[in-house]
């Protein structure tokens, strides 16, 4: 292992994932989080594993990082998900006339796709609207919000990292504009205490404007939630997108025993403070039963909101509009040494935000150590826990 | 929606500390608002230093189970109101060793359900007549349990034995006799045939009861103990 150390702050997705990297790469990792891992946005995310579909019109970086990263998945977490496949279904004429588009830009982003006629769809899915025109089948799946970070989390423990859930970051130790490590609190003990670190990255979501602010520099991430709605009973066994431009409530993520109905979008300044506003609960059963009515009436398990890390101009209001893509800042561009801030993506592509941000951190330590996390086959969930 | 204040009594404790004690908040809630909510909302505004286990927020990850006004819950789809008390006092799972506040370790709970080998995904018994898509081998889905060890914190003989399997792990297994995938049944039978095993379970069903994920702990344990008679029988499982 290299004596070089690196502090990773937030144990969601992408904190996660390059834990996971950065220690195959055999540097000293030590991951720090306020709370349980995932217990930031990760864990409250709608659990599916995207195909890339549904960005394959307006966002084709998003849709490409999407659908190669849903391959690697299936490769390096066998068993950690439900791979029943997705459907794109038109509902309305208007539905029908965006299907051009969808199909060219699947295309283009190497989505398969196979199209069903209306009777076809039925039959896969007997609770579709039975208005369906036809829809499109595409390698969507469902995952387990917190258990696939966790295998990424455990591999890494396997290869040497350290996580520290229960542990906040208080502020930054500095010297003159060089990051040289962070003071935290163990919630656990109340104790706090330095930790040194020669490169320090900021992997806290929502919070990272946050976090930057404690080192000085300014990183666009505007909080933009969403309101989830969980129901008893699966009412499909594919993941049922609506075939239109993204807008509410267009997608039911079948997941265990439950369906899951997402979501909506507008935009915060504190991510600790999110509420469940009860008119998008109601959104949330309304549009959802356009596509499949019988959730009209389906018993509630549980409403809530997550935040994404969008990165984009301030002063946005819908959130809709801003990239779902991810960054990667190094803030030496700002005259701030040894940080480096990753945020956006989305928890499909956590792997690729972590290549991504290894390889900037790597190169500032000035070495040359390629990534292995395609090929890595990780530990199983159980094994953060065991070890 | 109507705003009312409710008083929840929260079980405090630190690394070091001699001993725990109760700590009291006030917080505003209204019909929606749940125990974990409130929670989160005293962590946020009133004490920053409370320390809470959560993730999904729906019922599938497993890691807020605590017990509210005695008894085993996912603070995340336990709403307050509908508790009917004028104070709530919420407290650690038991049967596992304690880190702090609400949090216990899970590393015990784990070392043993890990040994079942359930793998994650079962096939979905869920719209039996609906045709499976091109390329997809059969209609799956994730495992019911969601490793929140509630049954193991309500279950009696747990408190008593240290070595007892407990009601996951025991369900654990059923689930793999039931539904192999792979996965080696005989050594797990015998591994659950044992004194410390599905023989030792009282079947007061506690762990059913605080169950919150339809899995029916207790019920796995009689199917097991059925099956195992069967086998001792010279009777193939059917
Ligand atoms: C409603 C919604 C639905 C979504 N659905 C999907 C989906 O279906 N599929 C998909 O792929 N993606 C989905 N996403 C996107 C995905 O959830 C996020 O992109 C991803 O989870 C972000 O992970 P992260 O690790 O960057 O952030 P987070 O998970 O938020 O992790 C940051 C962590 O930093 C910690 N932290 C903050 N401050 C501190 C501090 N001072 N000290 C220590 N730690 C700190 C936080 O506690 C947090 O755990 C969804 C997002 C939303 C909002
Ligand atoms: S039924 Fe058995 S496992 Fe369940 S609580 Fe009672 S003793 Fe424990
Ligand atoms: S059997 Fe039920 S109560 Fe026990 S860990 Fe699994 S989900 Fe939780
Ligand atoms: S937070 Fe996941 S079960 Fe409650």
């Amino acid at each position: 292992m290299s004596s070089y150390h690196v502090v990773i702050i937030g144990g969601g997705a992408t904190g996660s994932a390059l834990a996971h990297d950065l220690a195959l790469r055999g540097i000293r990792v030590t991951l720090v989080e306020r709370g349980e891992v995932t217990s930031g946005t990760t864990g409250r995310h709608h659990g599916l594993l995207h195909s890339g579909a549904r960005y394959a019109v307006k966002d084709q970086e998003s849709a490409k990082e999407c659908i190669q990263e849903n391959m690697i998945l299936r490769k390096i977490a066998p068993g950690s998900f439900e791979l029943n496949d997705g459907l794109f279904v038109a509902i309305t004429e208007e539905d029908l006339a965006y299907y051009d588009d969808f199909m060219e830009g699947c295309a283009v982003c190497g989505i398969p796709t196979r199209t069903l006629s209306r009777e076809e769809a039925l039959r896969l899915e007997p609770n579709l609207n039975p208005e369906v025109k036809l829809a499109v089948q595409v390698p969507d799946g469902t995952m387990d919000a917190m258990r696939l970070p966790l295998r990424f989390l455990a591999t890494a423990k396997h290869n040497g990292a350290v996580i520290k859930p229960y542990t906040e970051v208080l502020s930054f130790l500095m010297e003159g504009q060089t990051v040289t490590g962070v003071h935290v609190r163990d919630h656990t003990s109340g104790k706090e205490y330095d930790i040194g670190a020669d490169i320090v990255v900021n992997a806290a979501g929502p919070w990272a404007e946050k976090i930057a602010r404690m080192a000085g520099v300014d990183v666009p991430v505007q909080p933009s939630p969403g309101v989830l709605v969980a129901v008893w009973g699966r009412y499909n066994n594919m993941v049922i997108n609506r075939l239109h431009r993204s807008g509410d409530g267009d997608i039911v993520v079948p997941q265990r025993e439950l369906s899951i109905i997402g979501t909506s979008s507008w935009v915060v300044d504190d991510p600790d403070k999110l509420d469940v506003p009860e008119e998008h609960i109601r959104l949330m059963y309304e549009k959802g039963a356009e596509m499949i009515p019988a959730l009209k009436h389906a018993k509630m398990r549980a409403a809530w909101s997550a935040a994404r890390p969008l990165i984009g101009s301030r002063g946005a209001t819908t959130g809709r509009e801003l990239s779902r893509t991810f960054k990667c800042f190094d803030h030496a561009d700002e005259g701030v040494e040894g940080f480096v801030t990753i945020t956006g993506g989305k928890a499909t592509t956590a792997r690729a935000m972590a290549e991504t941000t290894a390889d900037v951190v790597v190169r500032k330590l000035g070495l040359d150590i390629p990534c292995r996390t395609r090929e890595v086959v990780l530990l199983p969930h159980t094994a953060y826990y065991t070890q | 929606m109507s705003e009312q204040k409710v008083t929840f009594r929260v079980f405090r404790y630190k690394q070091g500390d001699t001993a725990p004690h109760y700590d009291t908040f006030t917080v505003t809630v209204n019909e929606r608002t749940t125990v974990l909510e409130a929670l989160q909302a005293i962590r946020r505004d009133q004490d920053g230093t409370l320390v809470i286990r959560h993730s999904c927020h729906h019922a599938s990850c497993g890691t807020c189970g605590m017990r509210v006004n005695g008894k085993e819950v996912l603070a995340c789809v336990t709403n307050v109101l509908e508790l009917g008390t004028p104070t709530v006092t919420v407290e650690p799972l038991q049967n596992a060793p304690l880190i702090s506040d609400l949090v216990v370790d899970m590393g015990p709970f784990y070392e043993t359900f890990s040994q079942a080998h359930l793998p994650f995904v079962r096939r979905s018994e869920y719209l039996p007549d609906a045709e499976v898509a091109e390329g997809v081998p059969f209609h799956m889905r994730f495992e019911s349990c969601i490793e929140c060890g509630l049954c193991v914190s309500a279950c009696p003989v747990v408190a008593s034995d240290a070595e007892y399997l407990g009601p996951a792990a025991l369900a654990a297994v059923w689930r793999v006799v039931q539904e192999p995938r792979g996965t080696e049944v005989p050594p797990l039978l015998d591994w659950v045939n044992s004194e410390h095993g599905c023989w030792r379970c009282h079947v007061a069903l506690e762990c059913s009861e605080v169950c919150p994920s339809n899995v029916d702990p207790g019920g796995n344990i009689m199917a097991l103990r059925q099956e195992l008679v069967r086998r001792a029988l010279g009777l193939s499982h059917g």
